[in-house]
């Protein structure tokens, strides 16, 4: 599609969601949001930047192939998951880190569900990404 | 002892991930391979703890049954698992000869280990729900494999393979929403106490009716199985081998588990049932067997009719139909996986697997002829091979509660298995080959992957066959502790270890 | 409350089932997604309506205090719907497969697999 308005409309669009999807990615524990909605954020700026310029540049944007970012993606969470039995805790137990942790301030809150949760992030982004270029690059 | 479970579930993940990074070289090949030994060895690990203690669990991320997502792994499990594994590294070897360097770049090892994972995960499940789930893990591998080609076949036989499972699926997940709305609980073990406190018991029936339908379709029993002949001559070898071995018995298991310890309020009623479905299942099956002609159709027909057996011992209920049904299961997915591997064998031999247009077999490979025969035979019944023992054990436990028809049925049914294994024999291995082709088993590229599996099956059915009391002890172990599932509950709900 | 879901889970059962036996596969994958949802439903009304506060603990606690939502249907729901997502996106493409390589939406006229005898 060669229209300049929408691609450089789409461009910008693709950065800002692609921003939001991390935000929301991070925010997940505790409020609405989490891996999986952020994955299929992310995923739709791709497919709004596939959609402007086409699927060989929103593949290039992406660096690498989905299927191998959902590879990738399932290794992190099996990965998070695993490593509660470094604690020696039942397996996919969440382990917690508060960094910088005062009497009453949490500081900030690292965990293995957090790493579990951006593996689920790139699972959903790249089965949705190698579900929807598939189709767009069939019709 | 939380490894021992996760092992044999981590294991193919790992395996799948890796082989799926690799899978434009040929070393994805190997990494599946190494993947199910790996896998196989620790699902023998899994079995030895369980033939030691009896039951184990142990509770993901910590939180206590009934609440969190429970693996329990009691005697039926484990030997499926074990199975399971098996299977896998026979059919892992017999890839590298029968799949394509573009079925593979398509992910074909990454969707295989997947769809073993999801074999072992349903398997070693204690939830309903967490079951639920493995079966998705499992449909979702074989969509990818079963249309792997991307042939006009494979897409017409993905999609009704994919339509009618789907329905299943909605069902079997209606039917968690009314017993969790009932019970409030999805655990097994949590379940079969629940059970007897609920009040409208009559409500209770019609969802397990619900279930029935939905593992029916999943296990092929009649009138549910259509889905199983349109698509499962379509795959490749190795998958519809796997297929055939592993994926209608994750039905067959889950129609054991749940009718033994969950829905045993009713057995006058849903036995009765599942009676009539065996042996309509039985007798369907075998016909349909008869009017095809095709190497693959035929034994489609054939996991049908003997998916019939499994459900008449789980039918009849009683502790020797049981060991029946149980044994029968074990010996099935074996010799099942082991002939389709064979019609790979014969197909690349012969180019083809119309058993009119193709022949000679026996003449220029009777090695192949004798590994043909072995499982054959042991599908038909004949001592004293693997299949005489599981046919015998539930024939003789139909008699013990003198239902003579059905014990006819059963025998009958027997019998006709023999025709179309004779059709096979007397039109692919007997007659000459009608285009002259001498098939010879020299030609065969890569050999060795070809034929250590299947004679490594063979090998396993005969064992079975000679010496099968070990295996019928270990039946019946089995099916005590699913007549009482005491062990199993303490052991889940009690202090986790 | 819960009737009135159940009057809807009827009806979202009704049009599947209507649209199911359709012989396009097109619309009997819409019916099979009118269906999902009538299973995810029943979830929810299985694990009743419980109005109240969000099941959060608070902190230093174990349990929640008061009348709290059952979050466990929830959770089951979220996970249904996350997994009927992948099947049918997995189910349309196959659908459209189909459509490109046997040329019909018609499933009686798929009988590539399973030829008609003659």
């Amino acid at each position: 599609m060669n229209s300049v308005i929408l691609i450089a409309g789409a461009r910008l669009q693709a950065v800002l969601l692609l921003v939001f999807s991390a935000y929301m990615l991070l925010r997940g524990h505790n409020a609405p949001g989490g891996g999986f909605i952020g994955g299929l954020i992310a995923a739709t700026g791709f497919v709004v930047y596939a959609i402007a310029c086409g699927t060989a540049d929103a593949r290039k944007a992406l660096r690498f192939d989905p299927g191998s970012i959902a590879g990738a993606g399932l290794g992190i969470a099996l990965f998070a998951g695993l490593m509660a039995a470094l604690w020696g805790d039942a397996l996919f137990t969440g382990q917690w880190l508060f960094i910088g942790e005062t009497e009453d301030d949490k500081g900030i809150p690292l965990s293995t569900v957090l790493i579990f949760d951006i593996g689920v992030y790139l699972v959903v982004l790249g089965a949705i990404l190698s579900i929807a270029f598939s189709l767009e690059e069939a019709v | 002892m939380s490894w021992y479970l996760t092992l044999p579930l981590v294991i193919p993940f790992v395996a799948s991930i890796i082989a799926y990074l690799l899978r434009s070289s040929p070393l994805g090949a190997w990494v599946s391979i190494i993947g199910s030994g790996l896998g196989l060895i620790a699902s023998i690990a899994l079995m030895a703890v369980v033939l030691d203690a009896g039951v184990i669990a142990g509770q993901m991320g910590n939180w206590p049954a009934p609440f969190g997502i429970t693996l329990v792994a009691d005697l039926l499990s484990a030997v499926m698992v074990l199975i399971t594994a098996i299977t896998g590294f026979a059919v892992a070897i017999y890839a590298l000869s029968d799949i394509t360097e573009r079925q593979a770049k398509l992910g074909y090892h990454a969707l295989f280990q997947i769809l073993l994972a999801g074999v072992t995960g349903a398997f070693l499940t204690g939830d309903l729900f967490n079951l639920y789930v493995w079966f998705e893990v499992m449909l979702i591998a074989s969509f990818g494999l079963l249309i792997l080609n991307g042939g006009k076949e494979q897409i017409d036989g993905g999609v009704k393979y994919v339509a009618l499972n789907l329905i299943s699926t909605i069902l079997f997940l209606t039917g968690i929403g009314l017993l969790y709305g009932m019970t409030g609980t999805l655990n097994f073990a949590d379940l079969a106490l629940k059970v007897e406190e609920v009040e409208n018991q009559g409500l209770l029936t019609v969802v397990a009716m619900m279930f029935m339908v939905a593992f029916g379709v999943k296990a092929a029993v009649f009138p549910l199985f259509f889905w199983l002949p349109a698509a499962y001559h379509t795959p490749s070898f190795a998958v519809s081998a796997v297929f055939a071995g592993l994926l209608t018995k994750v039905g067959v298991y889950a129609l054991i588990r749940m009718f033994t310890m969950v829905f045993d309020h009713d057995i006058g009623f849903t036995h009765t049932v599942l009676l009539w479905v065996a042996c309509f299942t039985m007798v369907i099956g075998v016909l349909g067997a008869a009017a095809q002609s095709d190497f693959r159709k035929i034994l489609s027909f054939h996991i049908i009719s003997q998916i019939g057996y499994m459900i008449l011992g789980l039918a009849l209920m009683t502790p020797l139909a049981l060991v029946g049904a149980v044994f029968y299961l074990v010996h099935h997915i074996i010799v099942k996986a082991n002939l389709f591997l064979i019609a790979g064998i014969a197909k690349r031999l012969t180019g083809g697997t119309e058993v009119y247009q193709i022949g000679g077999l026996y003449k220029s490979a009777p090695f192949l002829a004798i590994l043909f025969l072995i499982p054959a035979f042991s599908l038909a019944g004949f001592p004293p091979l693997s299949g005489f023992w599981a046919k015998y054990i539930i024939v003789k436990a139909t008699l013990d509660v003198e239902m003579w028809f059905v014990a006819f049925i059963a025998l009958a049914v027997g019998l006709m298995t023999i025709y179309s294994m004779t059709k096979i024999w007397a039109e692919a291995f007997w007659k000459p080959h009608p285009d002259g082709i001498e098939p010879d088993l020299k030609t065969l590229p890569n050999k060795p992957a070809q034929i250590i599996p299947v004679a490594g099956l063979a090998i396993l059915t005969i064992i079975i066959g000679l010496n099968p009391e070990p295996f019928v002890i270990f039946a019946e172990r089995t099916t005590a502790q699913l007549l009482d599932p005491t062990a199993y509950i303490t052991t889940v709900l009690g202090e986790t270890p | 409350m819960e009737q009135l879901l159940s009057v809807l889970i009827g009806i979202l059962v009704a049009s599947a089932v209507y649209l199911m036996l359709a012989r396009n596969l097109l619309r009997f994958l819409f019916g099979l997604i009118l269906l999902s949802n009538a299973a995810n439903l029943t979830i929810f009304v299985g694990g009743r309506l419980t109005p109240g506060a969000p099941p959060l603990v608070p902190d230093g606690m174990d349990a929640p205090i008061g009348d709290v939502a059952n979050a466990l249907p929830q959770a089951l729901v979220l996970t249904a719907i996350v997994i009927g997502f992948g099947l049918f996106a997995f189910a349309l493409i196959l659908a459209f497969r189909a459509y490109q390589s046997l040329g019909t939406l018609n499933t009686d006229e798929m009988r590539v697999a399973e030829p008609k005898e003659n």
